[in-house]
């Protein structure tokens, strides 16, 4: 085959593959403008798939937002992230250190009791959580999501930065020890600073996964305003079922932190995403 | 999962394996597995606890030994719902690891400049919405009004729309092609991300041999992806056996049993009908299936040592 024609191979090929990438975007968005459109729509109507409207009811997304409680849900999501990413990050980093730098006697078991539950469904433990955390007295209380999700969240957190610990070269340590550091202060002046960037991307990961989740807020807890994002919007479908307009405003407005967050941060977001999958 | 080699420390080993050490280095593990244990390990136990039981959730329990087993693996309804997981495993797997290859395959090279990051960034805004949200919007797309049938008459296919989700025959592929959404940006970033670290030369070399493109994709693509098409496999396979939120949003279930999947009948039966042994035993089936798909994905996937 000759050169030219090899080239010119290739620039087709990359003009097929943008061509498909194109489409894959339009078909990703597209869910989210038919939602736009319908969401303009009057409420209570039950419009075509994808129209422009020809009176765009903004008011639509005033309506949900208040009907939704909007704000006082925004409070409650933010509750619980607050109450599970710090602790979570915190606790499953520690381990992560001392399983893989302080290693002592059994430490191998233990890891590997933790990988165990990398591949384990919720719905598994989802019926003894209840009676759990009945028995606790939590139950329709903010605790009761954070718990558990702490917990849930110790599998992916242990293996990810003992990973990124057993890679941080022993000199650093060793360093430390010289100096007569003891094993707290070596975490929190030595190897700490050094795990910024798998700390940043576990911690957007865990604020991802506890305001999407769903099935534990609902089991857990009775009033949907008391969830977080995700556990409400269940909630609201029930509610909206047959208001189409409303129900695309307000599925629109739940999304919309997020989405914007991510667009902010969308560097941190996709490395945390790509990684976090090659990982767990 | 993939390496026990390192989890002994080589060389010299921090002076801290035992006495004092030991405890400090045991006071760090510990708070993580204290709600490890309470909110997981505990939890499955009483779960195998729970699946051997006769218990509505409030009365008396009723030891059965393995009744409740019996039952998961004879009752038809309930074979069903591992039956449907299965089928959702061809949808939301083999579409977005196809396409995800297709793509990689094409491009080969790091997807750079604005584009790059255009459609990286578009491609992964469904694995950052709740499930809850692609099962609203595409349960809006899939209604008798919604855009695809308005789609399906534009192009002159009238004829075949209806309303998918509420179709015995429709409804289980349709909630397949809503998973396939999810999961197919991030497949397509991570084989596209893969590709590009695979070393041009083998591409070269391959050429010269007079290897056709197919013959590029099995000898160079796919042994090069290997890692890659591991993670995505296993993601997605986890995704679709383990399904919940997209299926109880879109059609609940139904129409009669037909989209009804492991996670969602768990539910169901734990707490609306409080057969709380039986869902157990279907729970502990559950992750009995998703262990056993999972453990060969890992060993066929694993890089070959050395």
């Amino acid at each position: 085959m000759s050169q030219s024609a090899s080239l010119q191979g290739q620039w087709l090929g990359t003009f097929a593959a943008r061509g498909i990438l194109v489409l894959l975007m339009f078909v990703t968005l597209l869910p989210f403008i038919t939602m736009f459109s319908a969401a303009l729509a009057p409420s209570g109507t039950y419009p075509p798939g994808l129209q422009w409207p020809s009176d765009p009811q903004w008011g639509n997304f005033v309506e949900a937002f208040q009907s939704a409680n909007l704000d006082r849900l925004l409070l409650s999501s933010l509750t619980i992230v607050a109450g599970v990413v710090p602790i979570s990050v915190l606790i499953g980093t520690m381990a992560g250190f001392g399983l893989a730098k302080l290693a002592p006697r059994g430490s191998n078991m233990v890891y590997l009791l933790f990988v165990i539950g990398l591949t384990l469904p919720i719905e598994v433990v989802i019926i003894p959580l209840f009676y759990e955390v009945k028995w606790l007295g939590l139950l329709n209380t903010k605790l009761a999501i954070i718990l558990p999700l702490i917990g849930l969240y110790m599998p992916f957190s242990i293996y990810w930065m003992r990973a990124h610990f057993v890679n941080v070269p022993i000199e650093m340590s060793e360093a430390a020890e010289i100096d007569g550091a003891s094993a707290w202060q070596q975490f929190w002046l030595v190897q700490v600073p050094l795990a910024r960037a798998p700390l940043l991307s576990l911690a957007i990961l865990q604020f991802l996964w506890t305001w999407n989740s769903f099935l534990l807020p609902m089991v857990l807890v009775e009033v949907p305003l008391e969830r977080t994002m995700a556990g409400a919007l269940g909630a609201f479908q029930g509610q909206w079922g047959t208001n189409i307009p409303l129900l695309c405003a307000g599925s629109l407005l739940i999304l919309a932190p997020t989405i914007i967050l991510f667009l902010i941060f969308q560097k941190q977001f996709v490395a945390a995403l790509l990684q976090g999958a090659v990982k767990g | 999962m993939t390496e026990t080699s390192t989890l002994r420390p080589q060389g010299p080993r921090p002076q801290t394996s035992r006495g004092r050490g030991a405890i400090v280095a045991w006071l760090f593990i510990a708070p993580a597995l204290l709600f490890y244990g309470m909110f997981v390990l505990i939890p499955i136990g009483i779960t195998v606890y729970y699946s051997l039981l006769r218990w509505n959730g409030i009365g008396a329990m009723q030891f059965k030994g393995i009744a409740n087993y019996i039952t998961v693996l004879s009752e038809p309804d309930l074979l069903q719902t591992i039956g449907n997981a299965f089928q959702l495993v061809l949808y939301f797997t083999i579409l977005p690891v196809g396409i995800g290859l297709g793509v990689a395959q094409l491009i080969r090279k790091h997807l750079s400049g604005r584009f790059g990051t255009t459609a990286r960034t578009i491609l992964f805004i469904p694995q950052v919405i709740p499930l809850v949200a692609a099962g609203i919007a595409w349960s809006w797309m899939l209604a008798s009004n919604g855009v695809i049938n308005q789609t399906l008459q534009f192009i002159g296919l009238g004829g075949i729309t209806r309303g998918w989700l509420g179709d015995f025959d429709f409804a289980l592929p349709a909630v397949g092609f809503i998973g396939a959404w999810v999961l197919l940006g991030l497949c397509t970033m991570l084989l596209v991300t893969g590709i590009a670290k695979i070393d041009p030369t083998l591409y070269e070399a391959a050429k010269l041999d007079g290897a056709s493109g197919w013959d590029e994709f099995i000898y160079v693509t796919l042994p090069g992806l290997r890692q890659e098409i591991g993670v995505c496999i296993t993601v997605t396979v986890i995704a679709a056996l383990a399904s919940f939120d997209i299926v109880y949003i879109a059609t609940g279930g139904g129409p009669g049993q037909t989209t009804t999947v492991p996670g969602l009948e768990v539910y169901r039966l734990a707490f609306a009908h409080r057969q709380v042994g039986l869902a157990s035993a279907l729970a502990i089936v559950l992750m009995v299936l998703v262990i056993v798909c999972i453990l060969p994905i890992q060993w066929i996937m694993r890089e070959p040592r050395k």
